[in-house]
């Protein structure tokens, strides 16, 4: 059959994009849309690559040859994301080693929820469960994104992203039914990571008027993405024994969450680069980035 | 990196299946693009066989030209609806409604 | 069974496994820091297997792995070091390969048929960590700072085996035995002050509740 023609004009490409249409990386598109493709699966590939740092640390620290081998594979996992999300981005336009000198020059942005300190194994088994829980919510959406390059990669990251959730929930499970101080490690983690989550989705604007979503790269609004949280993950909290620090947190009669409004103004301040560890992070990249050109200039040479 | 090769990654899930598209990654050779291809797309053992190809050998054929009615090389190109419908009454043989 | 042998071998695996898996995450190359992990999962993996030989089925492997003295380790002071630098990380994963070849193949050898079975499947999967560590040997050997990095290894790789097997070792590396004064301090046996700060984190977690409880 006749291959499907990509309309050269950008209303025409909008409404096809808008109908379902997906588009292929020798298509033409609209320069609107090129952009905010590489600028929304830019900040994808650097949160998975910052995304590491959280937990890479306590790597080193697990308690057991099992923690050990299934908290490597999960960061493992995370920096394989990177890797297939930075190829999308390059086919793009954007090369890799331009996207990461943004990163360290803290000209790019990547998720809240990596700019915050892992204090303990409870954080360790929060983050895998609940943080990654918010992220699978967000990438199921983007499995039907009108750029299917970008979609294509993301059934492989979805899948991956379903054993660190189990990994998450199992180092909870363990803690909980463990001591006394291994229940509490766990109920100070989600006391400190609550915030973050409900911010993670990002501040309620209408879907029509988000751009990602318009041009179908996204597929729900932030608010949807942050319900459908709130439905899977409170009650598997509540049952836990573990309480949400948030006292205005319930479900109306008509199915809809409502919460204590989350701090929009840490968000922003956050993600423009003003976390407690955003620096740090940062700085750590750039050391190995620096350390290790000589590596890339060596293997990659032509 | 753009500018190193890229080598598209087919892989099979398992035998019997065809090869399907599963992504690209940059190496400077073949036995580097195995060595990373092996672990990018079959660590969990999702993969039963890869193919490495590196992209400039791949040609690209994308312009189908169908400009005069060549629908008899496909299914929607026959309407046998009425026709049937016709043999079917001529013989006897049409069902209730 | 000899089981100081075993241990030296599980230790070895354990130890040079947490050390690799510190990469994860900030290797050189997103595509390499893929592989890399893999193969620091795939060590400890081994050391996990030998350690539930060594205590049975019964027995408690984390344990075996975590909760000795320092001095009951048995591990070669060339896992120990701390080499967050590539060439020096690449150079040490070589030679571990090249002399962990020679001491897997006399272990598949063992009149204890667990034990030869196990390393059996144990050297299946070092065919693949061989293989990516002499692609990347011969990608680096030209420079100057990988040569170097050997060199500073070369007696901590010789100290890794007994003195029987080192003779294949210098043959296999194209490298000349050092004296044995040069070997002081690097032979199994002894440990660097870099294993203390090591086990410290690798079981801050696990001290932190009593013995026994469940992570």
């Amino acid at each position: 059959m006749a291959a499907v023609e990509i309309p050269r004009d950008e209303q025409a490409f909008l409404e096809y994009v808008q109908s379902g249409g997906q588009v292929e990386t020798t298509d033409w598109m609209p320069e609107d849309y090129r952009k905010k493709l590489i600028k929304f699966i830019e900040m994808h590939g650097n949160s998975e690559l910052m995304g590491v740092l959280p937990e890479r640390e306590w790597i080193l620290r697990a308690p057991t040859l099992q923690r050990k081998l299934a908290l490597t594979a999960k960061v493992q996992d995370e920096v394989g994301h990177a890797q297939l999300i930075y190829r999308v981005v390059e086919d793009l336009g954007k090369p890799r080693e331009q996207c990461l000198a943004d990163l360290v020059d803290g000209k790019a942005k990547f998720h809240n929820v990596f700019h915050y300190p892992t204090q303990s194994w409870g954080d360790v088994g929060v983050i895998a469960w609940l943080v990654d829980a918010a992220a699978i919510i967000s990438q199921k959406a983007l499995l039907k994104c009108s750029y299917a390059p970008y979609a294509r990669i993301m059934k492989k990251i979805c899948w991956e992203e379903s054993f660190h959730i189990l990994h998450g929930r199992d180092v909870i499970l363990a803690m909980v039914t463990g001591t006394p101080a291994q229940f509490e490690l766990v109920q100070e983690a989600l006391d400190r990571w609550w915030g973050p989550l409900m911010q993670f989705h990002g501040n309620p604007i209408p879907a029509d008027e988000d751009p990602m979503f318009l041009w179908r790269i996204k597929s729900q609004g932030n608010e949807e993405a942050r319900q459908q949280f709130l439905d899977g993950y409170v009650p598997q909290i509540h049952e836990l024994g573990l309480t949400v620090p948030d006292p205005k947190l319930h479900k109306r009669d008509d199915g809809v969450w409502e919460y204590t409004e989350p701090d929009w103004d840490e968000l922003k301040h956050v993600v423009t680069g003003h976390g407690p560890k955003t620096e740090e992070r940062l700085a750590f990249r750039r050391r190995f980035l620096e350390q290790e050109q000589w590596v890339r200039d060596v293997v990659l040479a032509a | 990196m753009s500018e190193h090769p890229v080598w598209e990654v087919f892989r099979k899930e398992r035998r019997g299946q065809p090869f399907e598209h599963a992504g690209s990654v940059v190496a400077p050779d073949a036995d580097f693009a195995e060595a990373w291809a092996r672990e990018q797309y079959g660590r969990r053992g999702e993969s039963v066989a890869l193919w490495l190809v590196p992209r400039d050998s791949i040609r690209d054929v994308e312009d189908w030209a169908d400009e005069f009615d060549l629908k008899y090389r496909r299914v929607d190109g026959y309407s046998i609806k009425a026709r049937l419908k016709e043999a079917r009454e001529r013989a006897g043989t049409a069902g209730p409604g | 069974m000899n089981e100081q042998v075993l241990l030296g071998l599980a230790d070895d695996e354990l130890v040079l496994g947490w050390r690799e898996s510190e990469w994860t995450g900030i290797a050189p190359l997103l595509e390499e820091d893929v592989a890399f992990s893999s193969i620091a999962q795939n060590e400890i993996g081994h050391a996990r297997a030998v350690y539930e030989l060594i205590v049975g089925e019964d027995g408690d492997a984390d344990a075996l792995a975590f909760d000795r003295k320092l001095d009951e380790y048995r591990c070669s002071p060339l896992v120990e070091l701390h080499l967050l630098e590539w060439a020096h990380t690449i150079a040490r994963r070589w030679l571990y390969e090249v002399a962990d070849e020679i001491r897997i193949t006399a272990l598949k050898d063992d009149p204890d048929t667990a034990v030869a079975g196990l390393a059996a499947k144990i050297d299946r999967e070092e065919a693949y960590h061989r293989m990516h560590a002499e692609m990347w040997h011969d990608r680096l050997g030209d420079e100057p700072r990988f040569q170097a990095a050997v060199e500073d290894l070369w007696p901590y790789a010789v100290g890794m085996l007994p003195e029987g097997l080192r003779a294949d070792l210098a043959v296999r590396t194209g490298l000349d035995l050092p004296s044995n004064n040069l070997l002081q301090g690097h032979e199994r046996g002894t440990h660097t002050p870099e294993l203390a700060p090591l086990w410290d984190e690798m079981t801050i977690v696990r001290r932190s509740a009593p013995t026994g409880a469940q992570w």
